[in-house]
């Protein structure tokens, strides 16, 4: 696990417990989104430090953007603050426990694993281990059609069009045209088995939706 | 290493597959396969697995035994027809050892030719009709399972219990299925599997092909592909649709022409027609074909196309209103038992030729042809398909298109084979001669 810590100059106790938690460390000197060691890392830590309020504003600026878990570290005085600051996954109060930093950190990314199952029904599938099972039952796919199915099941409800599809599934790199959405909609169908099929339902001259 | 071949490495691990077995085809149409352990799948992705080409039909001459078999991770599939042990199956590229793909290898032949099509701007689509018979064994005489009305030998279900497991098979492995049946024959059925491109197409009949065999010898009966089995009865044929894409639009379909063909569509029908006899001895390419293409049976013997005329060569099925993208052309002469990838090139490359050189579509020949007296047939300047093997090797030869179709290494290995095949035939003093002069003469 990567954790971003800002500011660069983190203190002991947040140290102690990253190293405790076999976090690798990488500092982001600047609250923004294309900070590099923000964006390689799996979760961001922010010591609120003596300027709370300035770094929640920033933090509220990209927290959208980034897409990962974050941590605030808080003093006691500061804690109204946390009364209302979104996007934030857990806070700690100084002086940081190591132990209970590494627990914390532990909570979190086993939580969000837990969050990476997309499941619809009794369809579920993990993107960790690219497994996917039916009614308890492994389901084998090709890479494309695992792919297709996630991207459908976690973008369920709107209708996307067989272009759409193409550009967010297959990116740049395919071949057989937009036909090729069609031909994986139906291998899915089919692999879902017929009671489940309508699942994945077809809006005439629109294109594909899930669930 | 791409996210591809990495999926595929995670799967096998996680799935605890114990065997892969790497699929590829003999120019005859033979389905070879390589079993490797999951920890040789990595070389296999990076280098790919050495094996020697020399021992498969039309593959190397002796001085360059060493083939490399590569796997393409986007064919992995778990076979469902382990249940004890896991076993997956990907089919591969063949490469020479100094990283050429290898001209021999009829996977390579296709695709070449679907890059000519798509540098003119065409995906090539393809839907089979397989035709099969299942029969008690692979003895040399056939016994059929039912009488197909006449007098029932099992209870009609069980065939339709056959067909119900190979089509689950075929939809567990990625094979979507349009319809199944009883054909005409007895115990003779039909599996229609629904279009993909011709790549994946070929792929998907010779998958199709083994789990028919796979699920019937299950069941302890054959199945066979055979052209002609019963000397009585229909033999299998495999009737493919076919169509051209640019992008999203069926480069077949114009609205308000009569059929809504498009100029595209005649001249793809064009080029079939004109070359269909060359082609011929690919997409039928065993002595026994020829059994099948003759009058009495639902067999085109004649070149000619049609809108909806069960005799024809090429047939242009009439399609719902508004589906414009289900605009087509059907192929009927191939049988179940050619090469795939190999029928799919020709009939590729005839139709595109067709395309290239702008073809002027012949007029529509909607009559029965057999009924047509032999002059009535010179009139529409209706040719007829080889009568046999030969034949059609002669034509084939003569065909410069199909040797660049082919590709040399493929057009020469397959002439001098099939010519053994037809010398062989002729040694064969038949049942038929025995019991028709013996008597006699």
């Amino acid at each position: 696990m990567i954790v971003a810590v800002h500011p660069a100059d983190c203190s002991e106790g947040v140290a102690d417990g990253l190293a405790l938690g076999g976090a690798t460390v990488t500092r982001a000197p600047e609250l923004v989104p294309e900070d590099r060691g923000i964006n390689d890392s799996d979760l961001l830590l922010v010591e609120l430090g003596d300027q709370p309020m300035r770094r929640l504003r920033e933090l509220a600026r990209i927290v959208e953007n980034i897409g990962l878990p974050v941590i605030v570290v808080v003093s006691t005085e500061h804690l109204a603050l946390m009364d209302g600051a979104a996007g934030i996954s857990d806070f700690l109060t100084t002086p940081v426990d190591p132990i209970e930093l590494r627990l914390r950190l532990q909570r979190l990314i086993m939580t969000e694993a837990v969050d990476d199952l997309v499941t619809f029904k009794d369809l579920e599938l993990n993107p960790l281990n690219y497994q996917a099972s039916l009614a308890g039952e492994p389901l084998d796919m090709t890479f494309m059609e695992y792919e297709l199915l996630r991207f459908l099941m976690e973008n369920s409800v709107r209708v996307w069009s067989r272009e759409q599809l193409l550009s967010k599934v297959w990116g740049y790199d395919y071949y057989g045209g937009a036909r090729t959405v069609d031909v994986h909609i139906r291998r899915l169908r089919a692999k879902l088995g017929e009671e489940r099929s309508s699942w994945i339902t077809t809006v005439r001259s629109v294109g594909y939706r899930f669930g | 290493m791409n996210k591809q071949a990495e999926y595929v490495l995670r799967t096998v691990e996680e799935r605890r597959i114990r065997f892969v077995r790497l699929w590829f085809t003999d120019v005859q149409g033979f389905l070879k396969s390589v079993s490797i352990g999951p920890t040789e799948l990595e070389v296999a992705f990076e280098e790919g697995m050495t094996f020697d080409g020399s021992s498969i039909d039309g593959y190397a001459r002796i001085q360059e035994a060493d083939m490399l078999a590569k796997p393409d991770p986007s064919t992995f599939q778990v076979l469902p027809w382990r249940a004890e042990e896991q076993v997956a199956r990907m089919f591969c590229d063949i490469y020479t050892p100094d990283g050429e793909p290898f001209s021999g290898d009829p996977r390579i032949v296709l695709k070449r030719n679907l890059e000519r099509a798509s540098e003119m701007g065409y995906i090539f689509y393809a839907a089979p009709e397989l035709e099969f018979f299942y029969f008690r064994d692979s003895g040399p005489v056939p016994e059929v399972l039912d009488r197909g009305g006449y007098f029932d030998l099992t209870p009609l279900d069980v065939a339709q219990e056959y067909r119900r497991n190979t089509i689950n098979a075929l939809e567990h492995m990625g094979i979507p299925i349009e319809h199944s049946h009883h054909e005409v024959a007895p115990s003779q059925h039909e599996i229609i599997v629904r279009y993909t491109d011709a790549l994946t197409m070929a792929d998907n009949i010779m998958t199709s092909r083994l789990t028919v065999k796979e699920v019937a010898l299950q069941h302890g009966i054959y199945a066979t592909f055979m052209p002609k089995p019963l000397e009585d009865y229909d033999g299998s044929g495999m009737h493919l649709h076919l169509s051209l894409f640019e992008g999203d639009v069926n480069a077949f379909h114009e609205p308000g022409t009569p059929g809504g063909l498009s100029k595209v569509g005649q001249a793809f029908i064009a080029g079939l027609l004109r070359h269909a006899a060359e082609l011929t001895a690919i997409t039928n390419q065993w002595v026994n074909s020829y059994k099948r293409l003759v009058a009495g049976f639902d067999a085109p013997i004649y070149v000619s196309w049609a809108r909806n005329n069960q005799s024809a060569l090429v047939r242009v099925p009439s399609v719902k209103k508004g589906k414009p993208s289900s605009v087509r052309v059907e192929y009927r002469a191939a049988d179940a038992a050619c090469n795939p990838y190999l029928a799919l090139s020709v009939i590729l490359a005839a139709g595109l030729e067709g395309i290239r050189e702008g073809y002027e579509l012949p007029a529509e020949v909607a009559a029965d042809i057999h009924r047509l007296t032999p002059a009535e047939r010179a009139a529409a300047g209706v040719k007829r398909l080889p009568e046999t093997l030969s034949e059609a090797l002669d034509t084939l030869e003569q065909s410069e298109l199909m040797a660049e179709a082919l590709g040399e290494h493929v057009f020469d290995w397959f002439l001098r084979n099939k010519r053994r095949e037809w010398d062989r035939f002729q040694h064969h003093v038949s049942q038929f001669e025995l019991e028709t002069y013996l008597p006699v003469l």
